[in-house]
């Protein structure tokens, strides 16, 4: 499929969608004008669908230096009367999360609604946080899409929902919705034409402080005012269309509740199995529609709650039993029935739903010795850093550097970050030891350094400097911290797929934008001893550590060099392995490890189609078995 | 009161639904060897021909050298992931991969795999010999399909119509519910002009190199 598609395609025109993209033909749908992000798996390919299309759309798009902006960015374009989309991955709602919470209090004119992707089983995260505990501490409503059809239109109905009620609405994926690929069939698209000389429209924003500035004056009855569109939507979720039931029997014996993905697996099971289980959806899950529930279970003997991350559904659904004095067992994660954490699949939620039902048969298949001897013993594929990568020489020269300097690893501490470096934690370079979010690197750096008497090395891309390194920069030559602070300048947002960040001169929709100086801001933050230092270049790196090393105030380096990944960059020639110099030492294997480099059949072998030509390894090796291509 | 069936061996269900054109494929490999975009194709063939289809894809590390599997369920499917046991195909780009997807996989599975090993750089454990997963493979499925997909996609014009030959393979198989010109219109609409002709070749060699 042509991506244009998703702006050109008519109503009742089907396409075989990606979650992601789905949610794109619901956002150009729904007529939105303003969109900003800041990129996370797995929400990302929303952006780099929207980064495409924004012109075509009428729809001003950025990628925003990190979730909170995009946040602000939404609720201010919501509050001129435009309709704005933000997205991100869960752990991004910590991030925008103080702006967040005040957009419910203050509401919107224009309908504004944030994505967020949930992330079980942690496929690309640091945690597992269920984003529908959001819409209870902020007060606002959600919706679970669990298909591609489902997503595009929870989004395009959650801009009228948030515009009828004045209150932004969060739309909650998972990893499996939001990379999940289906038949989406399009529908209506609103006209958001341009009324003016940009190709996206604009709004006006009409003053009044007692609506959107919080002080505490007004914010009180902001808070009043919040609870009662609460009650009022209630009224709307018990009725829902996304809210419904689906009879397999005429039991009233067992029920099952489900949402989401969970709901996917639960429904297929009940289905295969021939199950006398009724199933109540909720699609639209907050309000909670307590009276839909309390209608669905109350003359069931037992009840099954199939929800992905926390038990909220099953709460919510115990405490509408308590509230109604209703005779009706719960079995859901709390009783032990369904796993507490991690994703689910049909596997799991049938082996559940056994616990209670006896229905399966044993299936376990046996295998010969054989086959479980091999598999017990494949080589495992994790992912590396790409031949070439930036991320490999720097790490290589660092610990060279720690080494040289006689400092044992113990002594110093690498607090690392997110993004495609966080991969040094594996052997050789063992290069993370310590990680709590986007931006943590500087904090931790602050902390360990007065802590502890350890040498301490901070490593943050690019991406994730602009996005929260930058204050606790200032933090660090404030309050005179002592650590290493390496930036690992790739010029690019590589982990989530290469999209442009405030280092490079584009922006989201691909225009000409102005670069903001990494080296520059560092020395406005105060800090005396700024490098630059290309990371190919294994002197220069060493040297530069040890000498930063040696300092005792806060220490920026910036590594830069472009992501291997990046498009239209310049193929160098690949290494050449000379055999007679060779003395098998493995150096470049074992320390190095590079994926372009393999020992096979004990002969030093390189992967020309991989090796980026970086020539790191002819650095590493003292013999001259290794040899530029050029 | 229940039986348990798994997935793949119910051909109906409660609603007297006719479920001849289910058919689930769990596609495995490694990074870069085109596995969404043949997934993708094969999913968009099905929906061309009025069939339910849903497709899982795991996005983040695959440009890393890191294992990459979709799963496909063709059919009236909720979830886009094929219950353990139930695959009807298990189409394999690597051989150590076709180790690792097996869960997926019964008796009456075909098991289609490419024999060109991609050796991991720092590995834990040795790799195993092409041969011996190919021999221990035989001795526990019934239907089990090696092929060398990778010197196919060379003789048809480039390594990188691998993914070609497999689509050409799994197209051979005579429950796979679609037609081979849908999967070919699918892949002319996924695929640029240029390389339509090479990529007609390997479908085609891999289309033999099972059925013949």
């Amino acid at each position: 499929m042509n991506l244009k598609e998703l702006v050109t395609g008519s109503s009742g025109e089907k396409q075989f969608l990606l979650g992601n993209e789905a949610a794109v033909r619901g956002v150009i749908e729904a007529g939105v004008s303003i969109a900003a992000t800041y990129p996370g798996t797995p929400s990302s390919e929303i952006g780099n669908v929207l980064s495409v299309l924004a012109k075509d759309a009428n729809i001003y798009f950025e990628f925003s230096t990190n979730e909170k902006v995009a946040m602000e960015v939404a609720a201010t374009a919501a509050a001129s009367g435009l309709r704005s989309f933000t997205f991100m991955k869960h752990v991004g709602m910590n991030v925008a999360a103080d702006s967040f919470m005040t957009t419910a209090y203050s509401g919107v004119t224009g309908g504004m609604v944030i994505l967020s992707a949930d992330d079980p089983s942690l496929f690309s995260s640091q945690n597992e946080q269920d984003t529908r505990n959001y819409a209870r501490l902020a007060n606002v409503p959600i919706l679970e899409p669990s298909n591609c059809q489902e997503v595009k239109d929870m989004v395009k109905y959650a801009f009228d929902l948030s515009e009828q009620f004045g209150l932004p609405v969060i739309v909650r994926t998972t990893t499996r919705v939001s990379h999940m690929r289906g038949v989406v069939e399009f529908g209506e698209i609103n006209d958001n034409s341009s009324n003016n000389d940009n190709h996206w429209k604009r709004g006006h924003f009409n003053k009044d402080p007692s609506k959107y500035v919080p002080v505490p004056a007004f914010a009180g009855d902001m808070h009043v005012r919040l609870w009662d569109k609460i009650h009022k939507i209630g009224d709307l979720t018990n009725k829902s269309k996304y809210n419904y039931n689906i009879e397999f029997s005429d039991d009233k014996e067992y029920g099952l509740i489900a949402s989401s993905s969970a709901y996917n697996y639960a429904y297929d099971v009940v289905k295969f199995n021939n199950l006398n289980v009724n199933i109540l959806k909720l699609g639209f899950s907050y309000p909670f529609p307590q009276d839909k529930v309390v209608e669905f279970i109350k003359d069931l003997d037992e009840v099954f709650v199939v929800e992905e991350v926390d038990p909220i559904i099953e709460r919510e659904t115990l405490s509408a039993i308590g509230a109604k004095n209703l005779d009706v067992i719960v079995h859901g994660k709390l009783d032990g029935t369904f796993p507490l954490y991690h994703e689910f699949n049909s596997d799991i939620v049938a082996e559940g739903l056994d616990k209670v039902l006896n229905f399966k048969q044993d299936g376990t298949i046996k295998y010969s010795l054989g086959l479980t001897k091999l598999q017990k013993d494949l080589p495992s594929r994790a992912p590396v850093l790409c031949a070439g990568c930036p991320h490999r020489a720097m790490y290589y020269g660092i610990n060279i550097a720690i080494d040289e300097m006689g400092l044992k690893p113990e002594e110093v501490i690498f607090a690392s970050d997110i993004g495609c470096y966080t991969l040094g934690i594996n052997p050789p370079y063992n290069a993370a030891d310590y990680l709590l979010s986007m931006g943590s690197s500087v904090g931790d750096g602050c902390g360990f350094s007065v802590s502890t008497d350890q040498k301490v090395a901070s490593f943050i891309g690019d991406s994730t400097f602009f996005h929260s390194g930058v204050s606790p920069l200032i933090n660090a030559v404030h309050n005179k911290h002592n650590f290493v602070l390496t930036v690992l300048d790739n010029r690019i947002t590589a982990m989530t797929g290469g999209q442009p960040n405030p280092g490079i001169p584009v922006d989201g929709m691909g225009d000409d934008a102005p670069e903001i100086s990494i080296r520059k801001l560092a020395l406005a933050c105060g800090c005396e001893y700024v490098r630059v230092i290309n990371p190919f270049n294994l002197e220069q790196v060493i040297k530069t550590y040890k000498e930063a090393f040696q300092r005792d105030d806060t220490v920026v380096i910036i590594s830069k060099a472009p992501c291997t990944l990046i498009k239209g960059l310049a193929k160098k020639p690949p290494v050449n392995f000379v055999e007679g110099n060779c003395n098998y030492c493995d150096k470049c294997v074992n320390e190095l490890a590079c994926p372009a480099i393999s020992k096979v059949n004990g002969k030093i072998t390189i992967d020309k189609a991989q090796c980026d030509g970086c020539n790191v390894c002819i650095q590493v090796c003292k013999y001259g078995a290794l040899e530029s291509g050029r | 009161m229940f039986a348990y069936r798994s997935v793949n061996m119910v051909r109906s269900n409660q609603e007297g639904e006719i479920m001849d054109n289910y058919y689930s494929i769990y596609i495995c490999g490694v990074g870069g060897q085109g596995i969404i975009k043949t997934s993708t194709i094969i999913g968009e063939a099905a929906m061309n021909q009025g069939l339910d289809v849903v497709m899982s894809e795991i996005h983040g590390m695959s440009q890393r050298g890191g294992s990459v599997s979709t799963e496909l369920k063709i059919g009236g499917f909720n979830s886009s992931i094929i219950p353990n046991q139930s695959a009807d195909m298990l189409l394999s780009f690597e051989p150590v991969e076709t180790m690792r997807g097996l869960d997926k996989a019964n008796s009456e599975t075909k098991i289609v795999f490419n024999t060109h090993p991609i050796i991991p750089s720092s590995t834990d454990k040795p790799y195993p010999s092409v041969d011996s997963i190919t021999k221990t493979l035989k001795e526990n499925f019934k239907h089990v399909l090696p092929i060398d997909g990778t010197q196919l996609a060379i003789d048809a014009g480039s390594v990188l119509a691998l993914n070609m030959v497999l689509l050409g393979a799994v197209t051979a198989d005579d429950k796979f519910p679609l037609k081979k010109e849908s999967v070919i219109d699918a892949m002319k609409n996924n695929l640029k002009p240029k390389f339509h002709e090479m990529n007609l070749k390997a479908i085609e060699s891999g289309y033999n190199s099972i059925k013949g």
